[in-house]
């Protein structure tokens, strides 16, 4: 039997030919187109989706960037100041000079409109008292022609957006429909008009009444600082420990065990280093509340194993030729790492730690512990030193905040907040592409 | 092609630089190196031959203490340089890195400029007292490692983009850009084709003017070639120790003779 089947020679494969598959290629370069088009499908949806909430993203939040103003020429003499200084309601004087020169105005146009000092007031504020302020601390502009760039209500501004439409309004003491004919009216003068809005961008948070008012500048300012306390303490711990882990400790269980934690804690949601923080830094060491120094040690906390995991990765990529080489020639285990393992390790430290510092930079949840949300920023900290210590909030956790509020109008401020986050982020990422080109080196 | 027919030169007794006795190798608890026994002479070109896996490099790697940075390595016997204990707790690895140089088996330049590359070893050990004495010390290496009239125009280019060869001889100039007494060379020709091979064998030959040499290498013709004394070591065992004339022509061992005639390996 064995003998038989060994002494039968194996039949030869069949001969084919080498232009036409056979069946299994056939079947072996479907799978692969199969699995091509799987990845192409995966990578159009990701596309997709991006698109989608880039979209969303830059059209919500682009009318953020702009406000409604009125553009007013107005003169008072010196007669009408003293007249009016004179008075026992000194403001509604100044409104009733305001009035009449823009009644005149309108007429010169050929707008014809009816209204009163309430209708005016809806529309852009108490302005007899920002003209009495004005003249009281500008006496000499007295006689001649100043142009007023006065900010329109939020629910003006709204109804040029297209966030308050006509057929929804109902009467109320912020707006009536009346007031809606005196907008368009004024804006087909060319009064009132659309303009960018600097003080979004570099303006400090107001009430919930004053949503117009209302700036994302000292968050940035406040992130800022914050950002400064992560690079300064994070940068040199993580380097430090993980030169220290990668290239000096012995492998034991007790390294081991440093390692595993280091990547749990990676993993430890946010808000859990928040509540570590209110504990640790204000309820224990009574470090100040809503400070972004608390808020940079949080964050430093949270960044520190993402620049650990990272800096060790870098430093294991280096060939152990090089740091063989410099002990070769005598160098000490500190100089061989200093001099040649460090050099090349960098550009991956710094792509880890700019990355790490981004993450930073949008975290919210920890803020919310340590009080930097719900704070409102009413202005820039004095100082250098007071930037740390006074209380302020942080982009996202200003987003945050606004998007909470009822006032429609904060919505859209929150959208355009994201939009500066996000501009942040890539310019950080652009600039950790930068330094990794600038710093890989070939070997 | 190179020739040197070195079974017919005569060996001069040298005296003895390096001494190893007893010395036993541990990896975790595999057992590397096994009661080796070993004289090694100075202004000598010492062949380590033996089939991949023996021990060769290790025991090479012992001499400048190199197996200190792999954790799990343990040496144990007595390694001696000129009389003094290289294992002892006394004993500075980095001093004695200085003292006995080593070039490894790929080319390693350091990502720098050539001129960094020699540099190196004297900036840190403070043998240049100022930057003439550097200049000086640069070119007087990079001649010695037979290199000098290929690079001297560009001291400022990247080491890395040297050849293979050329990478090869910068780092046996780096090595004795410091001076060493003993030069460790683990298999330095098998990244090298074989007219980079013949230059770096001449060299060898120059180096043995004034170093003790002691070179691993798989090829057997190398060690014929370069060496004068040769030793074939053998899953851990130092086999065969002598004169390399002796050893190719007329072993002791039967195991180093079926080694030698391609039997084992």
């Amino acid at each position: 039997m064995t003998d038989a089947s060994m002494d039968t020679p194996r039949p030869r494969r069949a001969k084919t030919s080498l232009v036409s598959e056979d069946a299994r290629t056939k079947k072996r370069n479907a799978a692969e187109k199969r699995f091509q088009a799987y990845g192409i499908a995966a990578i159009a949806t990701g596309l997709f989706f991006l698109a989608v909430l880039a979209f969303s993203i830059v059209r919500s939040g682009l009318p953020a960037f702009t406000t409604t103003v009125v553009d007013v020429n107005f003169t008072l003499t010196q007669e009408q100041f003293d007249e009016a200084e004179g008075q026992l309601f000194k403001t509604k004087a100044y409104s009733g000079y305001f009035i009449t020169a823009l009644q005149k105005k309108l007429e010169a146009e050929n707008v014809q409109v009816a209204f009163d000092e309430a209708a005016i007031e809806r529309i852009m504020g108490k302005i007899g008292g920002t003209l009495r302020e004005y003249y009281t601390a500008n006496p000499d502009q007295l006689g001649q022609e100043v142009a007023f760039k006065l900010n329109a209500s939020s629910r003006v501004d709204g109804y040029f957006k297209g966030r308050v439409q006509r057929e929804t309004l109902q009467d109320s003491r912020f707006l009536t429909l009346a007031d809606l004919d005196l907008v368009d009216a004024l804006a087909e003068a060319g009064i009132v008009h659309s303009a960018f809005d600097w003080g979004f961008i570099t303006g400090a948070d107001s009430g919930v009444d004053n949503p117009g008012g209302a700036g994302i500048g000292a968050s940035v300012v406040g992130s800022f600082f914050m950002m400064l306390v992560v690079l300064f303490l994070s940068l040199p711990i993580g380097v430090a420990a993980s030169i220290y882990l990668e290239e000096f400790a012995p492998q034991n269980r007790w390294t081991d065990m440093i390692e595993v934690n280091i990547s749990n804690l990676a993993a430890v949601p946010s808000i859990v280093f928040g509540i570590l923080g209110l504990a640790v830094f204000i309820q224990f060491m009574h470090l100040p509340q809503s400070a972004p120094l608390v808020g940079g040690l949080v964050l430093t906390l949270m960044t520190l194993p993402t620049i650990i995991i990272s800096t060790r990765a870098s430093l294991k990529a280096v060939p152990p030729s090089i740091r063989d080489a410099a002990l070769g020639v005598g160098a000490s285990k500190m100089q061989s790492v200093f001099h040649h393992v460090l050099p090349l390790a960098m550009p991956g430290i710094l792509t880890g730690t700019i990355i790490g510092l981004a993450q930073a930079l949008g975290e919210t949840a920890p803020l919310l512990l340590i009080g930097m949300v719900g704070f409102v920023a009413r202005g820039y900290p004095d100082g250098f030193i007071s930037g740390f210590t006074d209380p302020n909030s942080a982009m996202p956790a200003q987003i945050y905040t606004w998007a909470a509020r009822a006032d429609q109008a904060f919505y859209e401020k929150a959208w355009g907040g994201i939009i500066i986050l996000l501009i942040f982020l890539l310019t950080m990422n652009i600039i950790a592409i930068i330094l990794r080109r600038r710093f890989e080196r070939r070997w | 092609m190179y020739d040197a027919p070195h079974t017919e030169r005569d060996v001069d007794q040298q005296d003895i630089k390096i001494s190893a006795r007893k010395v036993q190798v541990y990896y975790g608890t595999t057992h590397a190196i096994k009661d080796v026994d070993c004289d090694i002479e100075d202004k000598t070109v010492t062949a380590f031959i033996g089939p991949s896996g023996c021990g060769k490099s290790t025991f090479l790697r012992c001499l400048n203490r190199m197996n200190d940075t792999i954790d799990v390595c343990r040496v144990e016997g007595d390694i001696s340089i000129d009389g003094e204990d290289i294992y002892d707790k006394r004993v500075d690895p980095v001093q004695l890195r200085a003292k006995v140089g080593m070039v490894f088996q790929k080319p390693n330049p350091f990502p720098k400029s050539i001129y960094d590359n020699i540099a190196y070893g004297p900036r840190i050990h403070g043998l240049a007292k100022s930057k003439a004495d550097l200049d000086e010390i640069v070119e007087k290496s990079l001649r010695r490692g037979a290199i000098w009239d290929e690079v001297k125009d560009r001291l400022d280019a990247p080491g890395t983009g040297l050849s293979g060869g050329q990478q090869q001889r910068l780092c046996i100039a780096r090595a004795i850009a410091t001076e060493p007494e003993v030069l460790l060379m683990d298999e330095p020709c098998s990244a090298l084709d074989p007219i980079a091979t013949s230059q770096v064998e001449e060299l060898i030959d120059e180096l043995r003017q004034d170093y003790s040499v002691v070179i691993v290498t798989h090829s057997m013709q190398q060690a014929a070639r370069v060496s004068q004394k040769t030793a074939f070591f053998h899953l851990g065992n130092l086999v065969e120790f002598g004169d390399t004339g002796k050893i190719f022509t007329n072993p002791v061992d039967s195991r180093t003779e079926s080694y030698i005639t391609g039997r084992i390996g």
